[in-house]
């Protein structure tokens, strides 16, 4: 890496730094510690008084059956969402990667709501899973003569969430799969194909074991979108409804912090979240580095 | 994967064996039909979006549906846009999505051009510094930049929602990517020339960059463009809300919700990042693939 450090100086790296440094410390560090110490205290409506509690508000949050919930809600919602668009992204990827016609016009056509937002993903939902008006409703009234009540039923409720969410994510994971396909190897497929293997062998048993890191980098960063873009999804949605069956980790932070204002508690709980997404950006990282033979 | 359906295909072919060929069409047909479908699925909400954001609260409430262009298209647009402020909300949205997307640019390529072309004390400190920013999204710690951004005097501000982004780990890496890609022999040659660190970056590797440029661009853009917490959280004057969030107030009207304003505002909402990424979208999948590789 340093052969490219041709230039010397004492204060100029430190100028062109200057600013990455003091917004990072400022506005990521030090909010990340001042959330830890938060979670310490209990403060009194409107930040009136602060009180030292030690690590009550992290026994609350694992005694109480209410943050059970949802800390299960918020693990079924993941679960659900990293292995749908995982699986349908590598799915039409597979497919898109064929050597077709039209193979950059199926890529962008896959690919575009990843420049959507979850709030417009949401608002749009919302039209047309609505019970009065909603188009999805209609149209399963007219061919299965059903009209479920997506946002008052739990289960439901979750399906629509978890649904929207992969409709939106797809694409994210139909860009790296897709970039990740035509990198590899091509001798070892052709070597395959030599042998005889069916296209379904030469999948499982060549193209996705070769596709691993990208696997192991996706699940990161799908994990990650379905801890934090949710919130927009179920504010406009569920509102966490009916009776916290979508409450979501993310979005009771927001509700403790900023609707209930026990600060204390919604920042131990995005302690929580943050020691989760250290341990999977630790995962990422160490997976970075035994990725340099892969040649991507 | 699609294995049993070129044989059924081509048992209706006459000869005694399929030949390749007519195997191979059959199969590629399949592919085609599979991926319209899903292109369908993927399409069907936006397409529905804008047909219904056309048509009068009569139309829509019409049974059975109507799926044609209704009677309301103009003035649905110009409610949302200038009934429920839509056009406020665009251009606060605009202002702090560029004013991001050009700060970041400028800061992430210098701190890149620190990184890369100079030997300096604690470099490797310095490194893992910003590299460690990559587990801290601005989420997990809305409660207390709320309250230092609180403390700044920054509430209902475009600093709120500009400053805290204008660096990051992301943007950084990218342009170190990029500069780790260009010979070594071109700095070398440039400082044989005489030139010093800044004319090297200005007339060199700028014009080297512009890919990287209009990737960091396009995430960039779209990212902050898409962003909804964290402004719900921090504006609490509609005068500097952005889009996103105004959205919300469509929904959550006194009267019965008409839906034809709010698809119209919804298309009206995410037309500029879906414009930004399909101009750019080469671009961006190249920086994609660069953002995965540290």
């Amino acid at each position: 890496m340093d052969t490219h450090a041709a230039y010397k100086s004492r204060w100029l790296p430190w100028v062109l730094l200057a600013p990455t440094f003091v917004i990072l410390l400022v506005f990521l560090y030090y909010p990340t510690f001042e959330t830890f110490v938060l979670s310490l205290y209990r403060v009194a409506f409107l930040g009136l008084s602060k009180q030292f509690v030690g690590l009550e508000n992290y026994k609350e949050i694992f005694t109480d059956s209410k943050y059970r919930q949802i800390f299960w809600n918020t693990a079924v919602f993941s679960f659900f969402v990293v292995l749908l668009s995982m699986a349908v992204g590598l799915g039409l990827s597979v497919l898109a990667n064929q050597k077709i016609r039209g193979r950059g016009f199926y890529r962008l056509m896959l690919i575009w709501p990843y420049a959507l937002s979850p709030a417009v993903a949401g608002v749009i939902f919302l039209f047309l899973f609505n019970e009065q008006s909603g188009i999805v409703n209609y149209l399963l009234s007219v061919t299965l003569g059903i009209s479920p009540n997506w946002l008052t039923n739990p289960v439901l409720a979750m399906a629509l969430l978890i649904f929207v969410a992969v409709w939106k994510n797809v694409g994210y994971n139909v860009v790296f799969y897709i970039a990740g396909l035509q990198n590899l190897p091509g001798e070892v497929l052709e070597a395959a194909l030599i042998d005889g293997a069916t296209p379904w062998q030469r999948f499982w048993k060549i193209t996705f074991p070769l596709l691993g890191p990208m696997t192991i980098f996706l699940l990161i960063m799908n994990t990650i979108y379905a801890f934090f873009d949710a919130f927009a999804f179920v504010d406009l949605l569920t509102k966490g409804g009916p009776s916290n069956a979508t409450n979501l980790l993310i979005y009771n932070i927001y509700r403790d912090g900023f609707e209930y204002y026990k600060t204390g508690l919604a920042a131990a709980q995005s302690v929580i979240l943050f020691v989760a997404v250290v341990v999977l950006t630790i995962i990422q990282l160490r997976f970075g580095e035994s990725r340099a033979h892969y040649g991507g | 994967m699609a294995q049993p359906q070129p044989q059924t295909e081509s048992s209706r072919l006459p000869g005694p064996r399929p030949t390749v060929r007519s195997r191979k069409a059959a199969s590629h047909l399949l592919v085609h039909l599979l991926l319209l479908a899903a292109v369908f699925v993927v399409a069907a909400p936006l397409l529905i979006a804008f047909i219904f954001s056309t048509q009068t609260p009569a139309q829509i409430f019409s049974y059975p549906p109507k799926f044609t262009i209704g009677s309301a298209l103009v003035e649905n647009y110009k409610t949302a846009w200038y009934e429920y402020n839509l056009g406020m909300y665009m251009k606060n949205s605009f202002i702090i999505a560029i004013a991001v997307t050009v700060g970041k640019t400028i800061v992430s390529f210098m701190a890149a051009l620190a990184l890369v072309y100079f030997r300096f004390p604690l470099k490797g400190a310095i490194f893992i510094f910003i590299l460690l920013t990559l587990m801290m999204p601005t989420e997990i710690m809305i409660v207390a930049l709320f309250e230092l951004v609180t403390k700044l005097g920054w509430s209902n501000s475009y600093a709120a929602l500009i400053v805290p982004f204008l660096a990051s780990a992301t943007g950084t890496f990218l342009f170190r990517q990029q500069f780790l890609q260009i010979p070594t022999s071109l700095v070398d040659a440039a400082k044989i020339d005489g030139a010093g660190p800044l004319r090297f970056a200005w007339s060199i590797l700028l014009p080297m960059s512009f890919n990287v440029i209009a990737a960091m661009a396009v995430i960039q853009f779209v990212y902050m463009w898409n962003q909804y917490l964290w402004p719900l959280i921090v504006i609490r004057e509609n005068t500097r809300q952005v889009v996103q969030v105004g959205l919300k107030g469509l929904t959550s009207g006194q009267d019965a919700t008409n839906w034809g304003i709010v698809m119209a505002g919804t298309i009206i909402a995410l037309l500029p990042a879906l414009v930004v990424f399909l101009l750019l979208q080469e671009q961006f999948s190249r920086g994609f693939a660069m953002s995965e590789e540290k």
